[in-house]
């Protein structure tokens, strides 16, 4: 039975409309104001990164933000604790890497997430072929374990993990890690048409998603996009109401025809 | 687990695991390019043409086989027979040269254009540069600003050898994080890069793959001191980073039963003397790391062990009781540095100065025991660090 995520994902494409999922990271300072912003902006659902030593995936803004909250005394369970307080009336995902689940074990991991109120969890470092103890283990807490699909995967991988996905499936825009580019990739549209193809589970395009006008782009082949370090650099720069602006005008352009 | 019971060289299971250690935890992105890499590796060693290009390098450029010397005077001190294979008279210093080289050659073999590496003390970057110039690839080597500063010497080489070296900044700015940054490089490149590991740690193929291309130490030292002593070592002993010149060496003894193995580790980096399994580097393998998981920064005085992990394969054999890893201080190592510079004109590279420490110490509980070390690589490197310390000792008393 699908979950929150892809139940309302659904519906909301049924009704024309595309997908907008900002990313914060947890514990960075401002970052519940700015969750709250992102909701009331047109944010369809929220990530939040509990904030890991070795982010393998991360380019240098989230990085830096993960760093902080880090020596800020930040932990994952600091940030779960804040969770239930948000109220925002839209799902809640966290982002972070597999060891801040493996540690705990993924049952613990998965009834902690199920606890705070969180709806679904995205893990950057661990491939379909690692996946079972994750999947099975947040199956049973409801939560939804969200699978990546990256440019690279030959056309026999995808329908492996589209089938595997909860929730959506996160469609790696480019080869490389989060962070700001200039133009969005020809992989970006690439990949989703080739997920779109094959699954009917919502495809976002993530990662090298860096403003409204690659979001529009991004979305004219896939149901909706994730935003990442273009959020967090504002947060860090000008704080959370300046989030808030942007999301609102990431909204305003892939609402466009 | 389709491990052969007769050896314990066996290949890992095919989800890259030794018993429950390693693993492939990757990045989607680099899932196809560790595929390929297997399936290449898994060729190319089965195949004799490689073997004898790989045996010819070796021969002829690297400078093997590299000998075993009986440490006369160490060995009337300390009350044992002492042996130390010679990876030090490498050419470029150090057993990493055995793993680039094989690594270089394959990764010509798969058609790469490039290749980027990891460094601690700059000896793993060193040999990839030096490969990299000898095979015509282009190199980029990411160090720990930290080991950038004291291991500058190697920075130079680097960069006479043609590399391009990039200082890392994030975490702890040290091995652990070259390597996160190295990978992020290998994410956004891995059509034309091989990423070229420096020790037996990653994800499947890395800790199979580079303990096969370091076996050359444990197959040369297996028959040389059965030469020299007509018999096995009562123990082998190797300090232990990542772990890949301890993989070597034990591989040419693990399957002896009388063998006592040890591994090294620097107390401020004891990843199986004070870590629990964890997943980091694309490994599920022993990690020194806080209550939630975080992993902590290693602190030793030696840049190429100052790292949290270690390879998986160490895991398992600490897990089965096949091989001990103790661990040694800083100061400890300094003695051993000195112990072995002075009683018998060898200095030593500081990871190395770790296994004489622990030899040092357990001296009087293994009498007149045979004991073979692996001498990893040489001290030069280390020299100004060392003037450095004990001059500030020196100014102490
Ligand atoms: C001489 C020497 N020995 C040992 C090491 C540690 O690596 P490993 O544990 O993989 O042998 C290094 C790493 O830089 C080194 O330079």
């Amino acid at each position: 039975m699908p979950g929150l995520i892809e139940t309302e994902f659904r519906a909301k494409r049924r009704a024309g409309r595309k997908l907008l999922v900002p990313y914060i990271t947890g514990g960075y300072p401002g970052w519940q104001d700015a969750i709250r912003a992102c909701a009331a902006n047109g944010a369809d659902a929220v990530e939040i990164g509990i904030p890991f030593s070795d982010p393998v995936m991360d380019g240098p803004v989230i990085q830096q933000a993960s760093q902080a909250a880090l020596e800020a005394g930040v932990t994952p369970q600091s940030v779960l604790d804040e969770v239930p307080g948000l109220d925002v009336g839209i799902p809640l995902a966290v982002m972070t890497y597999y060891n801040l689940v493996h540690h705990p074990g993924p049952e613990r991991f998965a009834a902690n997430l199920q606890r705070a109120g969180i709806s679904a969890a995205i893990l950057p470092d661990l491939p379909l072929e690692e996946s079972d103890p994750w999947c099975a283990a947040a199956a049973s807490h409801g939560i939804e374990a969200i699978m990546l699909a990256a440019p690279t995967a030959p056309d026999d991988r995808l329908p492996q993990v589209a089938e595997r996905a909860c929730g959506f499936i996160y469609s790696v825009g480019l080869l490389g890690v989060t962070g700001e580019r200039s133009s969005l990739a020809a992989t970006a549209t690439d990949l989703a048409g080739r997920l779109k193809a094959i699954t009917d589970k919502p495809v976002l395009v993530g990662v090298g998603v860096s403003n409204a006008e690659q979001a529009y782009q991004a979305t004219r082949v896939a149901d909706g996009v994730i935003q990442g370090a273009s959020v967090v650099r504002r947060l860090m720069e000008t704080g959370p109401d300046s989030v808030g602006e942007y999301v609102a005008g990431v909204r305003d352009a892939i609402d466009a025809d | 687990m389709s491990m052969n019971p007769d050896t314990l060289l066996a290949p890992p299971d095919h989800t890259g695991r030794f018993g429950d250690f390693g693993g492939r935890f990757v990045p989607e992105t680099l899932v196809p390019a560790c595929q390929e890499l297997e399936a290449a590796f898994n060729e190319a060693w089965a195949d004799s043409s490689f073997r004898a290009e790989l045996d010819e390098v070796h021969r002829l450029y690297s400078g093997r086989p590299s000998i075993i010397t009986e440490c006369k005077n160490l060995s009337t001190q300390l009350g044992i027979r002492l042996f130390l294979k010679r990876e030090d008279l490498n050419h470029t210093g150090s057993h990493k040269i055995n793993n680039v080289i094989g690594q270089t050659l394959l990764a010509k073999r798969m058609g790469k254009k490039r290749i980027v590496a990891d460094t601690g003390a700059g000896q793993h970057g060193v040999a990839s540069a030096t490969a990299a110039a000898l095979m015509g690839l282009e190199c980029k080597v990411y160090m720990g600003a930290v080991d950038v500063e004291r291991q500058a010497l190697n920075v130079f080489r680097m960069k006479l050898l043609g590399s391009e070296v990039e200082s890392v900044h994030s975490g702890s700015r040290t091995l652990k994080d070259a390597v996160n940054e190295a990978m992020r490089h290998w994410v956004a490149n891995v059509a034309d890069t091989h990423f070229c590991l420096g020790s037996v740690v990653g994800p499947h193929p890395y800790p199979y793959m580079v303990r096969q291309f370091q076996s050359i130490i444990g197959d040369e030292a297996h028959a040389q001191i059965g030469d020299l002593t007509g018999a096995m070592p009562d123990v082998v002993v190797a300090c232990v980073g990542g772990g890949s010149n301890a993989m070597g060496i034990f591989s040419g003894f693990v399957d002896e039963p009388g063998v006592r193995l040890v591994g090294v580790e620097p107390a401020g980096g004891a990843a199986i003397g004070k870590g629990v399994p964890g997943v980091v580097h694309g490994m599920r393998s022993n990690l020194m790391q806080d209550e939630y998981g975080q992993v902590e920064e290693a602190l030793s005085i030696s840049a190429g062990l100052d790292y949290p992990g270690v390879g998986p394969e160490h895991s398992y054999l600490s897990s089965i009781g096949r091989a001990d890893y103790p661990s040694v201080t800083d100061d400890e190592v300094i003695a051993g540095f000195r112990l072995l510079a002075e009683a018998e004109g060898i200095i030593p590279a500081l990871e190395c100065a770790h296994a004489v420490a622990w030899i040092s110490r357990e001296a009087p509980r293994i009498q007149g025991q045979t004991v073979l070390m692996n001498l990893s690589g040489r001290g030069d490197k280390d020299v100004a660090q060392m003037m450095k310390i004990l001059a500030d000792a020196d100014g102490d008393t």
